[in-house]
């Protein structure tokens, strides 16, 4: 059973208006292990993970989550299997109105009967596993990014879920932080089993904790394979995200007429 | 031309999309069971606003109330009837005054707060997070403010009347020393409980529900871009106060147009 | 769910003061008495004009309210008007059957309203019964016509 994939995305399509931004994408998430999607930006990473979670509907394609189709469950079943996953929003996402404390507490409160004492444990243990027991009593506004990163993680991983998805947790912090953080990923994979989606463009981190690595550009998956074989590919555009080259396949300017052209032809404003 | 007139009709598909959509928030949000905790989240609403709104709301009718007396008196004297203040100065407010001023102010201090924090929350992906936790944010987040809105202007629409009619009372009686018990006599033998007061708090209850409804709407569909907030919130406190005013014009025909 | 006293206070104290508030406005400004679910007595009266006379307008008996004008209709075989009044509970059985009703105009462009003077007819009215003697509004024009016909002729 734990050789069959947690998560199956197959022939995924999805357009925002008239721009498509997945073109069959195909992902096998293997269960207990970190999976690193990356890709530049734009590419609709973080909408690979708000597809996942079901909170958009793609225009083909399926999502299985152990077998079930994501888009095909009613409301409440959905929300039943959300229960068993745990989401990193890019920003933190901490509810600005209750306090540290309150913020971890806060999916145990909704889907459990637990005693305020055993809450209280559950969530000590919790912020302490991230680091921030002594940060309970602060309100996320006095909270640094990293440190919000880190209690939303601690609120994550409050229900002792199976499937974790990260949305860019590196993006924006410090090398501290940032260390902080890539261990924290990899320690409570290990250490709790889970299951883990990394979205993110830093790729020496990504890289540093992923068991397997999937890269996106264009809607479409360019190349996978596990960190080692992934650098070795020959695919000029994957070889040129990974090794970090301003222009290439992948084109540093946005589309636009010849700039010769478009320079000679006043009045055109736009 | 043809341009135009399909600019007209995109115009004309996209309002009605708009109010489809809100129909079914209100619907969705309203119908919440609330649960153990719900209570408390109205609690927190209703002191964010309702009590909070009550300053502005109380002085605001004592001031309409001592105008109301000031204006009325110089007209009412040229024909002696003074003693009618007290009538003309309560059944003003209890029909008219309260509860619109109350719906406006309220609009402007309540519902432009409502639009931008529920607007915020979806910037910084607030919303998205509870879904995620698999929380509704329409029952956690919109049933508290609706539900504490509903039940907080009708209040402050009291306030608004009893705070007024005190004030025309400081100027009529004891200013400008129109005889006590007129005041109040006339007050009495003119106002219907039922009539006057009565209809006076349904629309309040009406303008509770559209104002509310508006706010929490406009935060939770708004852009989530500072830009989107700004905007939503002036549209908060334009449609609302444009929707309470043609309402009002609307109640008051089908409520005191038979009675004249 | 971290509580706050101060708040529920507040909210605790809001939502009393809007009730006492409504209280009030219920019995200082309306005047509302809670004697009005006693059963009313009813009586009705055909007048031939009632002029400007509307419903919930008063009634009064040498100058006291006792009552209110609840319904005006066209009575359809007579052609004239029906007015329904409603009158204080304790006034059944106590108006003699000959009260006259009139109606009447407070100040010269007040609102009208309906004046009962009691005759002295031992036998009463009861709960129902149409008051007789009536008359009706004094309407301007009319009294104007016939001042200027009377002058007219002498």
């Amino acid at each position: 059973m734990s050789d069959t994939p947690l998560v199956v995305v197959k022939d995924l399509h999805f357009s925002r208006g008239e721009t498509s931004i997945f073109r069959g994408v195909d992902l096998r998430i293997p269960r207990g292990k970190i999976t690193a999607v990356m890709g530049p930006s734009g590419t609709g990473k973080t909408t690979l993970l708000k597809l996942i979670g079901g909170q958009l509907v793609p225009d083909a394609g399926q999502v299985l989550i152990d077998g079930a189709d994501v888009h095909a469950l009613s409301r409440k079943a959905l929300f039943t299997l959300r229960r068993r996953m745990g989401m990193l929003f890019q920003s933190g996402a901490l509810f600005s109105e209750i306090d540290v404390y309150e913020n971890v507490a806060f999916p145990l409160r909704v889907h459990t009967d637990l005693p305020d004492a055993m809450i209280r444990d559950v969530v000590l243990m919790k912020l302490e596993a991230v680091g921030l027991r002594g940060a309970r009593k602060l309100m996320p506004a006095e909270l640094s990014g990293g440190m919000a990163r880190r209690v939303a993680l601690a609120r994550a991983i409050a229900l002792d879920p199976e499937l974790i998805l990260y949305d860019e947790p590196f993006v924006g912090q410090d090398p501290i932080s940032m260390g902080v953080l890539v261990q924290l990923i990899k320690r409570l994979n290990e250490a709790l089993g889970l299951t883990s989606i990394v979205v993110s463009h830093d790729i020496k981190e990504a890289l540093s904790i992923a068991d397997y690595v999937y890269v996106i550009a264009d809607g479409e998956v360019m190349a996978h394979g596990t960190p080692d074989l992934l650098n070795v590919d020959d695919d000029p555009r994957v070889s040129q995200f990974v090794h970090g080259e301003p222009d290439g396949p992948v084109p540093f300017h946005y589309p636009a007429v010849d700039f010769l052209t478009d320079i000679l032809t006043p009045g055109a404003q736009s | 031309m043809m341009a135009r007139l399909q600019r007209l009709g995109r115009y004309g598909c996209d309002s009605l999309e708009t109010l489809g959509r809100a129909g079914l928030f209100l619907v969705q949000s309203s119908f919440g069971i609330p649960s153990r905790m719900g209570w408390y989240l109205w609690l927190r609403q209703m002191h964010f606003v309702g009590v909070l709104s009550l300053a502005i709301v109380l002085v605001s009718g004592l001031f309409i109330g001592m105008v109301l007396a000031l204006q009325g008196y110089t007209i009412l004297v040229d024909f002696g009837a003074e003693q009618a203040l007290g009538q003309m100065v309560a059944l003003s407010l209890l029909r008219e005054l309260s509860p619109v001023v109350a719906a406006l102010l309220f609009a402007g201090r309540a519902g432009s707060a409502l639009t931008a924090e529920i607007g915020l929350m979806k910037a910084t992906e607030q919303l998205t997070s509870m879904e995620m936790i698999g929380v509704d944010p329409l029952r956690r987040i919109v049933a508290p403010r609706l539900w504490a809105g509903f039940v907080a202007l009708p209040l402050l629409t009291v306030g608004f009347s009893v705070v007024g009619i005190g004030g025309g009372y400081l100027v009529g009686v004891e200013w400008l020393g129109v005889f006590e018990g007129s005041y109040w006599g006339n007050m009495q033998a003119s106002v219907s409980f039922i009539d006057d007061i009565g209809n006076g708090m349904v629309k309040s209850l009406v303008f509770a529900l559209v104002v509310t409804w508006i706010a929490v709407f406009q935060g939770y569909d708004l852009i989530p871009t500072s830009e989107g907030i700004s905007r939503a919130t002036t549209r908060t406190v334009v449609y609302s106060s444009l929707v309470v005013l043609g309402l009002d014009f609307l109640l008051t025909a089908l409520m005191f147009g038979s009675l004249s | 769910m971290k509580r706050s006293k101060t708040m529920e206070l507040g909210v605790g104290l809001f939502m009393l003061a809007g009730i006492l508030g409504l209280v009030f406005l219920g019995l200082r400004v309306s005047g509302l008495t809670f004697s009005v679910p006693e059963d009313t007595f009813r009586l009705e009266a055909n007048f031939a004009n009632v002029g400007g006379l509307k419903p919930r307008a008063r009634v009064t008996m040498a100058g006291v309210t006792v009552g209110r004008v609840t319904e005006i209709e066209l009575d359809t075989e007579w052609y004239d008007a029906r007015v329904v009044l409603e009158l204080d509970a304790e006034l059944a059985g106590q108006l003699p059957r000959d009260t006259t009703a009139a109606i009447l105009t407070s100040g010269l462009l007040g609102e009208q309203y309906v004046g009962l003077t009691v005759g002295g007819d031992p036998e009463t009215l009861s709960h129902g019964d149409a008051i007789r003697d009536t008359q009706s509004a004094v309407v301007l024009e009319e009294l104007i016509q016939q001042f200027v016909s009377n002058m007219a002729t002498n």
